[in-house]
């Protein structure tokens, strides 16, 4: 029954996700065949073939029905900038954006974790303040800034742009050595910002922790102080936390479009950045509806995990 | 940055009373803010319109610091420090405003699906549950592509977007009003919703309000200067993330021209860090102790 409505729910979310699409491109900006054409030398015929070509011309709820069931045939239009579909277009740039986020979220999550666990554990210990104000201030720095002001500090040592340098050679190694060399900055912008978030999120759900009695059992037992915390208290704490991890991956989503722009990384963030500045409001449509529908589908599958993983869960 | 809204949500419900330390960082972040209000105030009144003037200015591009302009000069020559100052008041006013907006939004979706039950509340908390989750960012970016570029644009994409977590406090905070027995009694006595929603919720959840609105600033200025950076400011305007547009467009980096890079971020993590500190230290004070 709580699956079923778990389903339920992404399901309408999704829906939603495609019907907000809808609104934003097509509905909000009036006429968007004006606004996507500002500042270029337009014709009325032009204009015209443009909103036949989008099928702008047709009365709102026809448009929808022909976008919504083009949608779920995976067909999202065609890019105005790059003139080919949509959905090639954003399944090519997936790669580096997985590859990026993905060596980000697994280095943030681990370390995030553990600092947040020994800042709780000692809590107003000087470690738990250092990592503590660490944390609020790497908060407060805008991503695109932190990838900036790497960029200089780091001078040659590192490659600031795109993905891989055309003349590495072509066998295997030497390929994932250059890609790996060109991840380094990026993934370190990406880290600091959401490791600080999540250090922060583990560290209040352990201190929700610190005063349960099942600690005080388990002191009681004649316990390691070591002992109490990693098969006691963490394995409590840790689940709010996790949750929290995938609830924010929108926030993982935001960063990556401004480091892939600060790095001209080739993925879903840098196109992201491409589609606004044509603007192409197809593209950008298309890249919300995926990254929605992706932000959705991972809050569910964090809830199905977070039942498997708590069994307190299910009998609510 | 943090998804646009995505801050005081593990802040709320979860509070850090860190005690004197915390409110006395709380007192240096009022200070921080107090002076950065007064250069936002007197920066339009004491800098003359020609120096910052593209086509006025008399220094040369990329200059180091030095006399005359002891925050070195832009890639059109104009005083790195004036272009700081006058910047400020774009960056608090969008953060304020945007941050209004989107507490002001969130305060009434959150009363209005705490007290009234049945449909409307259901339908108000799955919206918001929506909103929660979708990255605000991506919805900013998207409101200030289709909206003509300008101040309004940016305060109503912050503000549209960042309003769920907001929500969400102050209908958890209705509920528990709701279900204290003095106002129970004022039903009994005849009150209606206006007399209870207005007497009773209103009042007990303003401290919330107030927290959530602070930390609310915090991140619509880092959503103002992400939005700024990626070109969607408004273009007439000087904000600390428009700055750092110009840097990234005009080759800061290469330039090694660290002075037009370092003083704007600087400036808006020592702003966002004091709205956080202040945030904080209020959560503390108006948290009722377990």
């Amino acid at each position: 029954m709580r699956l079923a409505g778990r389903f339920g729910g992404a399901a309408l979310s999704l829906v939603m996700v495609a019907v907000l699409g809808f609104f934003l491109f097509r509905v909000v900006p009036g006429d968007p065949v004006v606004s996507m054409t500002r500042g270029r030398p337009t014709t009325a015929a032009m204009q015209a073939e443009l909103r036949a070509q989008f099928g702008l011309d047709r009365p709102l709820p026809e448009q929808f029905w022909n976008y919504f069931t083009s949608l779920l045939q995976g067909d999202l239009g065609t890019s105005f900038t790059f003139r080919r579909p949509v959905a090639d277009v954003i399944l090519e740039r997936l790669g580096p954006t997985l590859l990026l986020v993905g060596t980000a979220t697994l280095i943030a999550v681990g370390l995030g974790l553990w600092l947040g666990v020994r800042a709780a554990w000692r809590r107003d210990s000087g470690f738990d303040r250092v990592t503590t104000g660490v944390s609020l201030t790497l908060w407060a720095v805008p991503t695109f800034w932190l990838g900036m002001l790497l960029m200089m500090v780091t001078g040659d040592l590192f490659p600031s742009r795109g993905m891989r340098d055309t003349d590495t050679a072509p066998d295997f190694v030497s390929q994932a050595l250059d890609v790996g060399h060109h991840l380094v900055l990026p993934s370190v912008t990406l880290v600091a910002v959401v490791c600080a978030e999540y250090m922060l999120v583990m560290r209040s759900s352990l201190l929700e922790e610190m005063h349960a009695p099942y600690l005080t059992t388990a002191r009681a037992k004649g316990l390691r102080d070591d002992v109490v915390r990693r098969r006691h208290a963490v394995p409590n704490a840790v689940l709010p936390a996790i949750t929290l991890v995938f609830l924010r991956f929108g926030l993982v989503v935001a960063g990556a479009i401004t480091t892939e722009t600060v790095f001209s990384w080739p993925g879903l963030g840098l196109l992201f950045y491409d589609a606004l500045t044509g603007p192409d409001y197809l593209l950008l449509q298309g890249l919300l509806v995926v990254t929605a529908g992706a932000v959705v589908v991972m809050n569910l599958l964090a809830d199905l995990l977070h039942g498997v993983l708590d069994p307190r869960v299910k009998v609510v | 940055m943090r998804g646009v809204g995505a801050v005081g949500g593990f802040l709320a419900g979860r509070v850090d009373r860190g005690g004197f330390l915390a409110q006395r960082a709380g007192v240096a972040g009022a200070a921080v803010l107090a002076v950065a209000a007064l250069i936002a105030l007197l920066a339009p009144l004491l800098i003359p319109a020609d120096a910052l003037d593209v086509t006025r200015v008399t220094d040369g591009a990329w200059q180091p610091p030095g006399p005359g302009h002891w925050l070195g000069t832009d890639h059109t020559g104009r005083s790195v420090a004036l272009l700081m100052a006058q910047g400020t008041g774009t960056s608090l006013f969008v953060g304020l405003t945007a941050a209004v907006l989107a507490v002001g939004i969130g305060t009434l979706v959150g009363i209005l699906s705490g007290h009234f039950g049945g449909l409307l509340a259901g339908a108000l908390l799955r919206v918001t549950d929506f909103f929660l989750v979708l990255p605000a960012l991506v919805l900013a970016i998207a409101l200030s592509t289709v909206l003509p570029r300008g101040l309004g644009t940016i305060i109503l994409a912050i503000g549209l977007t960042s309003w769920p977590s907001t929500a969400r406090m102050v209908r958890a905070q209705t509920l528990t009003i709701e279900a204290r027995p003095f106002v129970e009694r004022a039903r009994a006595l005849g009150g209606g919703h206006t007399h209870v929603i207005g007497r009773h919720v209103l009042p007990s959840v303003v401290p919330l309000v107030l927290v959530n609105a602070t930390l609310a600033v915090a991140s619509a200025i880092v959503a103002e200067s992400t939005l700024a950076f990626l070109g969607l400011g408004d273009p007439t305007r000087i904000s600390w993330g428009a700055m750092l547009h110009q840097a990234q467009l005009h080759g800061a980096v290469p330039q090694r021209a660290w002075w037009f890079l370092l003083p704007p971020g600087l400036a808006i993590v020592v702003v966002v860090l004091a709205f956080t500190l202040v945030g904080r230290a209020l959560e503390a004070v108006v948290t009722p102790k377990r």
